[in-house]
């Protein structure tokens, strides 16, 4: 980063394209004039995400229709690849679900879409793209877990399982890529306004907006440990709540 | 199934708007996309209104029996033409977001309102105004065109010149004549994000109307704010600003930070009578000392308020109202009428504004400016003793043939509305006839 030579833009791909925090770091990326390749659900809601982006500065963007957590990464990844130009050199894996926690606690099926999407799904795109990355010797990959992984707490446990298993996996993945040029890093948010919290009553000093989370993936795409929260108050608070006796967190409803 | 995109479903919310004096429990839906709405099953028999950032003070952004349509999520730059500078962008992007994005390309919105959070479709349904309006008029004057979804008509295109009755109705149409998705704006070159700032105190109310008269066409911005303690001979004191484009100076957009935020409401004697008067006092001794021209960041003129975030819970937990009008220039002595009776009730206004408005008419049939003085004052809310202060103000506003801003209203008299606004019946025809508000009920009732 000392170069004088600017740096070439980076190509950035989105997996969950769609999602607003993801939305956020594509935002700050297009402003460098990174090339972007936007995955999710749906081609004319991808297209209008990437008009935006396009006139924030983004030298190229491409959509692809996809759903994520039903098809086969191995057979997808050459092509979200070629979009991105033959390398890449951030893979941003977005794509989540919270669904309902009381649902899920009688309802099967919906307990394994939650872990399909949060987890199954999310672990094989991180072991296709860390295999990809660990070849180029070059890039990272920035996968978004959440708080609701550090802790199993009643609110939210089946989602919460599938975080907790996909960072455990990111954390072993960023191990085994040291030293070879590639990285992985964790994102963990806390609470943050976005569609996928509609409904929950905000305001307040724990919430925050996707642009705040953003600015921190955006970061920690360049540089910084493999496990990071965002905004990283959230890390003092979950090193309270892990360690709150069973005791006393049985006594609440978190 | 992993669960399927596209569906949003409506949750219920408090809606409340910025002057906090009632609380509405409602249905709510939050899109991001217009093909939520404009593909919704069932959305055809859905009473509803649109709504944006609700800066708006009163009733206008608050339901009767409708469900809200929170268009905030509508925010994204659709197209920009470089030769005719017009950005098409979702109804939902505040002027915040826009300028973030413009200011850096030398752009600016042809004019701004007092706070940045407020939504293209929020400026567009009041017709905003600015400090500019002498030489930009108001807000739809640089609207070309937007995308309007009716409950009878489905997805509307309207242009001003293919659509020019519909145009003129939703500018200042108060989101009754159906949902804006995205608005076509038409904005200014500039070369410095800066602007050259001078203040000059003013003794009483003739010599603001000399100031004022003496910086049309001369300065591009100008704006006033009066001591409404102030009594007897020094009655309508101000600090009267005027400000033209720095032409040097950079471009620098404003800090994104949302500011300091007000964690809870205050009790309400932080609005007391003693506090609202020695922050006048010291406003007014403080603006006194500042001579000359000053070069200011934009956000520092136009945005004062911006940097206290909710500002508004300082006024406590039973809210405030504020009441603007504007009366014709040949009746503009009846502002030194009405600050006469604020600074002679015992509700002092924290913030009292004046400004000039200037000859361009509105483009809107419910525009509020006309040529003319506006005043704005703000009340803590004190129930039937604030209600009887802006009634006696009513009444002044009428005898001048002047108008109230409904954007600021909760509380004026269909009689008085329809006073205001002779356009009115044309208005009505045109209102979607599955949309409504707490306001429009009032007014129609
Ligand atoms: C500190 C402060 C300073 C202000 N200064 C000024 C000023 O200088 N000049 C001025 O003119 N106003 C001023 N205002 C008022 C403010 O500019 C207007 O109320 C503005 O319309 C608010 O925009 P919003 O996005 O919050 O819209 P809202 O308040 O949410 O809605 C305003 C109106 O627009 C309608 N609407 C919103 N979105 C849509 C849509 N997509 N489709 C159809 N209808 C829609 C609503 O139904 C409502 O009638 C000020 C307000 C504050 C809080
Ligand atoms: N918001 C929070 O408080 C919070 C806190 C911690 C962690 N997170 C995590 O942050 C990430 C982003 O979420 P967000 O807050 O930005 O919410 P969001 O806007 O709702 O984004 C979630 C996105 O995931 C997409 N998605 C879900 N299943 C998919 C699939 N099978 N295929 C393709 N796309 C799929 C959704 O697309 P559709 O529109 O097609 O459904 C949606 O765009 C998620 O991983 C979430 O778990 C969020």
């Amino acid at each position: 980063m000392t170069d004088a030579a600017p740096a070439p833009p980076r190509s950035v791909l989105v997996l969950g394209g769609l999602s607003a925090i993801a939305r956020a770091a594509a935002e700050l990326h297009a402003a460098e004039g990174a090339r972007l390749v936007l995955a999710g659900r749906g081609k004319d809601r991808l297209e209008e995400v990437a008009a935006d982006l396009r006139l924030r500065g983004a030298s190229a963007v491409e959509t692809v229709d996809l759903d994520l957590a039903a098809c086969d990464p191995e057979r997808e990844a050459p092509r979200l690849v070629a979009a991105c130009g033959g390398t890449v050199d951030v893979v941003l894996l977005a794509y989540g679900m919270l669904g309902d926690q009381l649902r899920a606690e009688t309802d099967v099926d919906h307990a394994l879409a939650v872990i399909d999407v949060n987890f199954r799904s999310a672990a094989v795109w991180c072991l296709v793209f860390a295999r990809r990355l660990e070849a180029q010797g070059a890039g990272t990959l920035a996968v978004i877990g959440s708080v609701a992984g550090d802790r199993g707490r009643r609110s939210n446990h089946v989602y919460g399982a599938a975080k907790g298993g996909l960072g455990l996996l990111v954390q072993g993945i960023a191990h085994r890529l040291a030293g070879t040029g590639a990285r992985a890093v964790l994102i963990k948010p806390g609470l943050v306004d976005t569609p996928m919290t509609r409904g929950f009553s905000k305001g307040g000093p724990l919430w925050s907006s996707p642009e705040r989370v953003a600015a921190a993936i955006h970061a920690a795409t360049r540089s910084g440990p493999a496990v990071v929260h965002a905004p990283a108050f959230w890390r003092w608070i979950m090193l309270v709540i892990r360690n709150l006796p069973d005791a006393v967190m049985h006594r609440t409803k978190l | 199934m992993t669960g399927s995109a596209a569906e949003t479903a409506p949750v219920m919310e408090t809606a409340t708007s910025w002057g906090r004096t009632e609380r509405v429990v409602a249905l709510t839906l939050h899109p991001v996309f217009a093909s939520e709405l404009v593909d919704r099953p069932g959305a055809g028999a859905m009473r509803r209104l649109p709504v944006g950032l609700r800066r708006s003070y009163g009733t206008t952004v608050l339901p009767e029996d409708e469900v809200v349509l929170d268009l905030t999520g509508l925010d994204r730059l659709v197209a920009f033409d470089p030769e005719t500078r017009i950005l098409k962008a979702g109804a939902g992007l505040s002027l915040d977001r826009l300028m973030r994005w413009s200011v850096p390309r030398g752009l600016f919105p042809a004019t701004v309102p007092g706070t940045r959070f407020v939504t293209l479709g929020g400026a567009v349904a009041n017709d905003v105004h600015g400090k500019n309006h002498a030489s930009a008029g108001s807000f739809g004057r640089a609207v070309t065109g937007f995308t309007l979804l009716r409950s009878d008509r489905g997805v509307v295109r309207v242009d001003r010149e293919t659509e020019p009755e519909l145009f003129a109705a939703t500018v200042g149409g108060l989101g009754l004549t159906g949902v804006i998705l995205d608005v076509s704006l038409r904005l200014v070159p500039i070369s410095s994000s800066d602007l050259m700032v001078e203040t000059v105190p003013f003794g009483d109310f003739a010599d603001f109307l000399a100031l004022s008269e003496e910086s049309l066409g001369r300065f591009e911005h100008s704006v006033a704010w009066v001591d409404c303690t102030a009594r007897g001979a020094r009655l309508g004191r101000g600090l009267f600003e005027r400000a033209d484009r720095a032409e040097t100076g950079g471009l620098v957009p404003h800090d994104p930070g949302r500011g300091v935020p007000v964690p809870f409401d205050a009790p309400s004697m932080a609005m007391s009578r003693a506090a609202v008067s020695a922050f006048n006092r010291a406003h007014y001794a403080r603006g006194r000392r500042k001579a000359g021209r000053v070069r200011t960041p934009y956000a520092a003129f136009f945005h004062p308020l911006d940097g206290l975030r909710d500002w508004n819970r300082l006024y406590g937990r039973n809210g405030f109202r504020q009441y603007q009008c504007v009366v014709p220039n040949e009746a503009a002595e009846a502002v030194a009428v009405m600050l006469d009776v604020v600074s002679g009730s015992d509700q002092g206004s924290f913030l009292a504004v004046l400004k000039r408005f200037g000859p361009i008419p509105g483009e809107g049939m419910l525009s509020f400016p006309m040529p003319g003085v506006t005043l704005a004052l703000d009340f803590r809310n004190d129930g039937a003793s604030t209600l009887a202060l802006l009634d006696r103000l009513d009444a002044i506003v009428r005898e001048a043939r002047g108008r109230l801003y409904p954007a600021k209203d909760g509380r004026m008299s269909p009689a008085m509305f329809r006073a205001g606004y002779p356009a009115l019946e044309d208005f009505t025809r045109r209102v979607d006839p599955l949309c409504g508000s707490r306001f429009w009920r009032r007014m129609t009732a």
